[in-house]
């Protein structure tokens, strides 16, 4: 049922929307969120709880109860008491089937309870172990919450990531937290202010004094404060706090914090606690104050301070029919609260507390009573009620996770009944009732002292702030410490059998599992917690740490000091797995030339960071082409760096084992980089530029890391070199085979004749118009050019090679052609021939390690040792008998042991035969040897070759 | 794990925006043992304390620098480009 118009309230009434629930539409208007709107509809029961599947209503309002869990728009984690009403959105009820209002699993609760135990599941489905995974499909089914969509293509989680780096941060927009913010920000600080609610204003916005709190963020946000709202804190590491709102995620980190988080009001433990309708005081007053929503028809209050008197008067107001408050307190603190009772016709009845609540799906009478120290109603002292609403207020308990977490202590107060978070850490200011500081002059007050405190503690701010600071102090002090609490029974009951009473509503935990689970020895608060899953349902315990606690106290006799709090881990909220490990932002990088790939209807597959062309449909064919006529590759992934200076050819013979720095300007030279080990980490073409500029070429995969080698070298040396990376600004293709000559000649003035443009020549020139660097090598063994050039001009050049070689019959060819090619060759390739521990000279390559170098060069100690030494296997080609292509990494075996493996193989079309490349032993390294390949359970003869299956003099590269 | 490291060139940043270096080694100057080879390459003095240590800016300028954190706490106390790194008595030591 809507009330008249409130003063603070949220929703706009000119205006209605509407969305559906189980399929039937309801209305809303704009602000509503889904509770509030079902509740002004007379929808009263949200969901079926995780274990009993008993009806559940809606408990707290803030939207953090388990209760108010629905799949909203396949998103099956929303808290309908938090999220706001969309034109059209879907809503649906979870864990209940078939309905909400008839669920079959609710039979746990009828028959099962006596035999359903805390530990029943652990115990009885243990045994016969093989049944185990019978027993989980048919508990899965019964126990959880939502049901998750395994393919979940309606919603696309993008979360954002962002980095906030500032002086400091507060968390919590209660009136401490927003006055925390404006002193911190007014004497210089850099604030951030994050605020989980939807509306920062804290519990100004539902005490009337909603205008205060709109003028406080008004303030805030003038005095330099950025103010995120509906933004959680979920945890403390190490100063950073990972702040969730919505689709961002804030990366905060703070030089100072601020914990403004203030309290979580606690539930009252009696039989049927957990009927819709019970709910707690604070959630029936936000129902009415934002949202202009009656919680019922008649409501009943059960109070333990003044704020549930508080509460009763507001409803009152607010056009809330309240039939009494019960207080377990013989007076209130507030003569005048009693009084504003009377006034309004409300009775007060003081010393009782609830000790049952009846009705069938839904609260129709509340029964109070007088109770003695165990709990049990006193005879005669009984009173009915009948309500359809029991607003219940147990105590507060501080809202300290966070500083928890930042290594503070909780520990519990006996003068005041609470417990507070004390032994801050460094760093970490606390404000507001978190800390203890109840009435709003107070939290207003610490909140300044907080601020300020924080700005003198980051050095900014002079005698003034200190003046400011010593005031708000006296303000602290004036305004009184927080007012009395009853502590509440651990069980309220009538003494009458029958009903559950409720310590967790999350995780359907009874105060009878409490102290089944003590009986049982898990007398210890976290032991307890393990074992019934007291606290550690949805809202982590919110509103259940103080039953829990209490119960224990109960059973064992110790104090609630004695028993303490449990730890909420982070996340402090319910946040989507997605928001947290959803994929990381990866650039996927493209050559210039890639929308002609896409034309061509290329495959395309990842290559390190790159997208790029695997093939365009017919590896063998494209393979055959480069052989036959001409093909074009694009290598633009190509790691390119440009290494300049006096000293470049001397930089670079430190870091290669072979010479580079007499190397004729528009030459070019083949490289092997290597570890201090003397090991391979990637290899690549050097190309003399002029006498102080060379072009390294590095692997597509290698690039970053070759960067960041090189560079690590010159920040250790002093040397007078400039190190540029060019592999994003050069694009870069090959032309080869037999035509590419002629193709590339009918583009071009240079002299492409073999005597004019030799193998491993460079020449500077341009190309159908484009300046170009054009090397002469030949990675996949037929002649061939690499052109490097602007990366702008990638389509124009590939277009116009590719027009140009058309009537030679070109083709495009992608990475797996070109890996047949280079195969025939016996080019490695570093990282799938080479791992981590290979030699230049076992690879195949002990030409490459000039060890007569005199000069000092990377890893030639460790290549001096291994030159001594015969390695236990080498790198060499095979081919297999019967054409079978063996798996890449099928292993060599020798005398039925493992004794290298295959890192590379291939049909290959020109030769018509199965070739590859392996490890083998140092004995088998040589021509004609036969080796024996284990592949998937068979056995394959492989012969030997150290000699390239094609070309092997390099007749034809040369040509 | 989470703290921020300021690059000599750029300014504060978060952690994840570097790549670690590792401990400063002394290269040889001479010809090594093959001991002494296998300690520069393969040993490191992991201390549990002030380190001083290589961090390479990846996220952003790309340069090297050096550091000097305490493994323990994260804390780190000093960073500078090579030249400007204050002598490292107490690290090579
Ligand atoms: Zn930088």
């Amino acid at each position: 049922m809507r009330l008249a118009q409130q003063p603070g309230e949220r929703i706009d009434r000119s205006r209605r929307i509407k969305f559906s629930f189980d399929g039937r539409s309801v209305e809303a208007h704009p602000g509503d969120t889904i509770a509030s709107a079902l509740l002004a509809g007379e929808q009263r029961v949200l969901s079926r709880s995780f274990k009993y599947h008993r009806p559940r209503g809606e408990l707290c309002f803030s939207g953090r109860c388990a209760h108010s869990m629905m799949d909203v728009d396949g998103w099956p984690g929303a808290r309908a008491c938090s999220e706001l009403v969309r034109e059209g959105l879907r809503v649906q009820h979870i864990n209940a089937w078939p309905s909400l209002r008839f669920d079959v699993m609710r039979a746990t609760d009828l028959f099962g309870g006596p035999f359903t135990p805390p530990g029943f599941y652990y115990k009885t489905f243990i045994r016969p172990r093989r049944l185990w995974p019978v027993y989980e499909k048919v508990l899965r089914n019964a126990a959880g919450l939502a049901r998750l969509r395994p393919a979940q293509d309606e919603r696309e989680w993008r979360t954002e990531y962002r980095r906030r780096h500032c002086d400091v941060l507060v968390i919590g927009g209660g009136v401490a937290g927003l006055q925390a913010a404006i002193a911190a920000a007014r004497s210089g600080a850099d604030v951030v202010l994050a605020d989980e609610d939807l509306e920062p204003g804290g519990r100004l916005l539902v005490e009337g004094a909603h205008e205060e709190a709109r003028d406080l963020v008004r303030t805030a946000r003038e005095a330099g404060v950025e103010v995120l709202e509906g933004a959680a804190a979920l945890g403390f590491f190490d100063g950073l706090v990972p702040v969730w709102q919505g689709s961002t995620l804030h990366q905060v980190r703070a030089a100072r914090h601020i914990a403004a988080t203030g309290t979580v009001e606690q539930s009252l433990v009696f039989p049927d606690n957990d009927l819709p309708g019970v709910m707690l005081s604070g959630g029936a007053r936000r129902a009415a104050a934002l949202y202009g929503v009656a919680p019922g028809a008649a409501v009943l209050v059960a109070a333990t301070s003044d704020s549930g008197l508080d509460d009763a008067l507001a409803l009152y107001r607010a056009g809330v029919r309240v039939v009494a408050v019960a207080d377990l307190r013989d007076a209130p603190d507030s003569a005048d609260l009693a009084q504003q009772l009377g006034a309004a016709g409300i009775e007060l009845i003081s010393g009782s507390t609830v000790v049952r609540a009846a009705g069938r799906g839904g609260v129709s009478e509340a029964v109070t009573a007088r109770v003695d120290e165990r709990g049990v109603a006193r005879s005669g002292t009984t009173k009915r009620h009948e309500c359809d609403v029991i607003a219940v207020g147990g105590g507060e308990v501080p809202a300290s996770s966070l500083l928890l977490q930042a290594g503070a202590h909780a520990t519990y107060d006996e003068r005041s009944g609470r417990f507070v978070a004390g032994e801050l850490p460094p760093s970490v200011h606390a404000a507001g009732s978190v800390v203890g500081h109840e009435s709003a002059a107070a939290a207003a007050a610490s909140g300044s002292v907080a601020g300020l405190e924080a700005a003198l503690a980051l050095g900014i701010g002079g005698s003034e702030v200190e003046q400011q600071l010593a005031e708000a102090r006296e303000r602290l002090v004036a305004a009184g410490g927080p007012g009395r609490v009853a502590v509440a029974p651990a069980l309220a009951t009538d003494g009458r059998r029958g009903g559950k009473a409720f310590v967790d509503l999350d995780e359907d935990v009874t105060a009878k599992d409490i102290a089944y689970a003590v009986d049982e020895g898990f007398s210890s608060i976290e032991l307890a917690k393990r074992y019934t899953t007291v606290t550690m349902g949805p809202s982590q315990g919110r509103f259940s740490q103080l039953p829990s606690a209490r119960l224990i106290a109960k059973a064992t006799g110790l104090s609630l000091g004695e028993i303490g709090m449990t730890t909420a881990r982070p996340p402090w909220v319910t946040v989507p797995l997605g928001a947290l490990a959803g994929r990381p932002f990866e650039p996927a990088k493209r050559s210039s030339i890639h929308g002609c790939h896409r034309d061509l209807g290329a495959t395309v597959r990842w290559a390190g960071d790159w997208r790029r062309a695997y093939d365009y449909g017919d590896p063998q064919g494209e393979a055959l082409a480069v052989q036959q006529t001409a093909g074009l590759i694009d290598v633009s992934t190509l790691g390119k760096l440009i290494v300049a200076g006096p000293d470049a050819g001397a930089f670079l013979d430190r870091l290669y084992p072979n010479r580079l720095s007499n190397l004729a300007p528009n030459r070019i030279r083949y490289g092997v980089l290597t570890s201090e080990a003397g090991r391979i980490t990637d290899d690549g073409t050097v190309c003399r530029l002029d006498e102080n500029s060379f072009l390294v070429t590095t692997t597509s995969s290698g690039a970053g890391a070759v960067e960041q080698w090189f560079s690590w070298w010159l920040a250790t040396w002093d040397m007078d070199v400039r190190l540029t990376d060019v592999t994003q600004g050069l694009a870069a293709v090959n032309l080869a085979g037999p035509k590419a000559r002629e193709i590339l000649s009918s583009l071009t003035d240079l002299d492409c004749s073999a005597e004019g443009f030799p193998y491993l020549h460079a020449r500077q020139g341009t190309v159908a118009g484009v300046p170009c660097l054009a090397m002469r090598i030949g990675f996949v063994g037929e002649v061939g050019y690499e052109l490097h050039f602007p990366a702008a001009y990638g389509e124009h050049l590939w277009g116009a090679i590719m027009e140009a070689g058309r009537e030679h019959g070109i083709r495009p060819f992608g990475m797996e052609p070109q890996r047949i090619l280079r195969l025939q060759k016996l080019h490695v390739i570093v990282g799938q021939d080479t791992d981590s521990e290979s030699l230049p000279a076992a690879a195949g390559m002990p030409w490459i390690v000039k060890l007569d170098k005199e000069e000092d060069f990377i890893g030639r100690w460790a290549l001096e040792l291994a030159a001594d030494r015969v390695p236990e296997s080498k790198l060499v080609g095979f081919t297999t008998a019967n054409g079978h292509v063996p798996t890449e990494g099928a292993v060599i075996v020798r005398d039925g042991v493992a004794a290298g493996q295959v890192t590379s193989s291939r049909y290959a079309p020109k030769l018509d035969r199965v070739i590859g490349m392996a490890w083998v032993p140092t004995d088998l390294a040589v021509d004609d040897a036969q080796v024996q390949i284990s592949d998937a359970g068979r056995i394959l003869e492989a012969r030997v070759t150290t000699r390239p299956f094609y070309d092997p003099e390099g007749e034809v590269l040369r040509s | 794990m989470s703290y921020v490291l300021t690059c000599p060139n750029c300014g504060t940043r978060e952690v994840t925006d570097f790549a670690f270096g590792g401990e400063v080694t002394e290269r040889p100057t001479e010809r090594p043992t093959p001991r002494e080879l296998n300690t520069y390459v393969y040993f490191r003095r992991n201390v549990a304390g002030r380190q001083r240590e290589w961090w390479c800016h990846r996220s952003g300028c790309r340069s090297w620098f050096l550091a000097e954190r305490d493994t323990r706490t994260q804390e780190v106390f000093w960073t500078a480009l090579p030249g400007d790194a204050p002598p490292a008595d107490e690290v090579t030591s």
